[in-house]
């Protein structure tokens, strides 16, 4: 059965100054989506917004556009500083909330208020998404490393209620460390990084030896250098099942990518993005090869 | 403070036994387990005769199956729980929320530890676990200051593993897909990370070269010792440099911290290497033993020998150690 997926913008993953995330959010008021994730899921040291000011954020676009807001919450957890701020966007009261750890999971299981799960919470079958169902769960990620395929097995045996997102654009995360990669590359200790991720505002390119762009460097969080993006499955996506696409954003050309997507899902032809991108596009992971891969149309 | 050792076949899970392991850690043969390597681990005869050797000798013996079952290899995960619970092992090590529900529905007398592939890095995430599935343990992800650990402790009823001496995953275990990224294959998806399918080495004018799925992890000048083109492991140009830029070739070694970990309430050491040899696993059990037992009798004069810091530099990647995250600048 054929269904039209919904838009979603999800949260910022690099460190902003204050200025550019209050702009990138008025622009965001104006973009195709549905739905806007909130929040700071990467480095607790990034305080370009305050809990609280991320909370009024939530009220203003949420009175001003009538579009979904969600409170994402922390991937990787360490100090309870960082629960305690979890704590917070998890009482929250009036917004919806994604988990992207298991501690949120829990909060919000124990206060038995729905939630949704990000693409770091590890759901690669339907018996995990039935435990977390009973939690509270009611939309999930997929996992950015699973293909269709494995999309298509899970959404064939799916329970009812549940709503489904891919991370349909964007460098995707793929891993998160203790350690601070981007201090790192300027011979800083975490303690005192100097907020250098501020100057890579879509990561700081790793590449390898011989100049193959491989990965960016997003403090404690690594993502992809090229971009994944999957407008060139709009078709099969209508058909698998899905009811979120997700674009990530990225510092520039955001808005354009957003209308790129939705004029592609009302059927109408669009003029290449590839150049909108820091870098070029790949979407192996979707077609059940390596994630950097790009499958031209003729080998999918 | 149990000594937890890795056997990737039957005569290292003997020499881990003979060395003074408290318990021993396996996998099957398949992608059940997060070391999915060919030639490698048990099938449901050797385990039994494993086990058999470890409990005559009054030690404990843990099944891993610690990777995410996607829908088409469901049955296979069930089996191996299935496998455990037959065997009836010590305890359960389990990574995949859909994995331990079933291992606690089917089997609720079949103790359940927390892989560290579960990426449980706070008491809060434990606590899900713990409430649903009352897992008895858990194993922590190499991404914790000792404070952290335990504060962790103090705020869990479960006990708590660390890993003490091995090859150092630098990311959070479970959440990371650089593998997969350039191979298709992840520890998640899998079992293995940089799988060694697709490894490659080549000598070149400008030097031998690895690559791991095509993409060149790092280049060595004459003399210079070739690691394992493991991706967080290789050299990497960002900005006008090329450096380690993830991590250098090196192993965890927390022996130092020993009385330490003990103070904070640690239950149990977990050594990584199910992949390595009968004589490094026994080589490995025995410094550990004694260091554990020097630290229990005297941990207020307790420091490492420097033979058994030797010892282990040998085995170790790059033939150095670290104390990883446990040492707060290293982060």
């Amino acid at each position: 059965m054929k269904q039209i997926p919904k838009l979603t913008l999800g949260p910022v993953l690099y460190y902003w100054s204050r200025d550019d995330i209050y702009e990138f959010y008025r622009q965001a008021a104006e973009m195709p989506v549905d739905t806007i994730y909130l929040g700071e899921t990467v480095c607790s040291k990034r305080r370009s917004l305050r809990t609280g000011e991320w909370i009024d954020l939530a009220r203003e676009l949420s009175r001003n556009t009538g579009k979904e807001i969600v409170l994402s919450t922390l991937s990787l957890l360490e100090a309870e500083s960082e629960l305690k701020t979890m704590r917070r966007i998890c009482e929250n009261g009036e917004f919806l909330v994604e988990a992207n750890d298991m501690a949120a999971v829990q909060l919000l299981s124990r206060q038995k208020v729905p939630f949704t799960t990000g693409p770091t919470v590890n759901i690669y079958n339907v018996e995990t998404l039935k435990v977390l169902i009973r939690q509270g769960l009611k939309r999930w990620v997929l996992p950015v490393e699973l293909s269709k395929t494995t999309l298509k097995q899970i959404v064939n045996d799916l329970p009812d209620g549940i709503e489904t997102e891919i991370f349909a654009y964007g460098r995707m995360p793929l891993t998160l460390s203790a350690r601070c990669f981007t201090a790192r590359s300027h011979n800083l200790p975490k303690d005192d990084c100097q907020y250098k991720c501020l100057d890579y505002p879509d990561g700081r390119l790793m590449s390898t030896q011989e100049k193959q762009p491989f990965l960016a460097l997003n403090g404690i969080q690594t993502v992809s250098a090229q971009t994944c993006n999957l407008m060139g499955e709009i078709d099969e996506l209508q058909l698998s099942g899905v009811d979120y696409l997700r674009i990530s954003p990225q510092f520039r050309h955001t808005e354009k990518i957003a209308d790129a997507f939705a004029r592609s899902l009302r059927g109408e032809t669009i003029p290449d993005v590839e150049p909108l991108a820091p870098l070029g596009f790949c979407n192996g992971y979707w077609h059940g090869e390596s994630g950097l891969s790009q499958i031209p149309p003729d080998q999918r | 403070m149990e000594l937890v050792c890795p056997a990737g076949n039957l005569p290292s899970l003997k020499a881990a036994v003979d060395n003074g392991a408290d318990a021993i850690y396996f996998g099957l043969r398949n992608d059940t387990n997060a070391r999915h390597f060919p030639g490698l681990n048990f099938n449901e005869k050797r385990a039994a005769e494993g086990i058999t050797y470890a409990r005559d000798r009054g030690k404990r013996v843990f099944m891993a199956i610690n990777t995410y079952p996607r829908p088409e290899g469901w049955q296979r995960w069930q089996a191996a729980v299935d496998t455990a619970a037959d065997l009836s092992v010590d305890a359960l090590i389990c990574a995949d929320i859909g994995i331990l529900e079933y291992a606690h529905r089917r089997w609720p007398d079949l103790p359940l530890h927390l892989s560290v592939q579960a990426s449980g890095t706070n008491y809060e995430a434990l606590q899900f676990y713990y409430d649903n599935f009352g897992i008895r343990r858990a194993v922590l992800p190499r991404v914790l200051s000792l404070s952290q650990v335990s504060h962790v402790i103090e705020n869990t009823p479960v006990e708590i593993e660390v890993f003490g001496f091995g090859s150092l995953c630098v990311m959070v275990e479970g959440r990371c897909i650089l593998s997969s990224y350039v191979t298709g294959q992840s520890p998640n998806t899998y079992g293995a990370c940089s799988p060694a399918e697709f490894v490659e080495y080549k000598e070149t004018p400008s030097g031998l070269e690895s690559r791991l799925g095509g993409l060149l992890t790092d280049r060595y000048e004459l003399g210079e010792q070739a690691g394992y083109p493991t991706i967080c492991k290789g050299r990497f140009a960002v900005g006008d440099e090329t450096f380690y830029a993830i991590e250098e070739p090196t192993s965890l070694n927390t022996l130092a911290l020993l009385p330490q970990l003990h103070q904070a309430g640690i239950k149990a050491i977990k050594i990584e290497g199910r992949q390595r040899t009968p004589a490094y696993v026994g080589m490995v059990a025995k410094v550990w033993r004694e260091a554990i037992d020097a630290s229990l009798s005297d941990p207020d004069n307790f420091s490492p020998k420097a033979e058994w810091n030797r010892a282990l530099n040998q085995v170790s990647e790059g033939a150095t150690t670290t104390l990883g995250p446990y040492y707060r600048p290293w982060q």
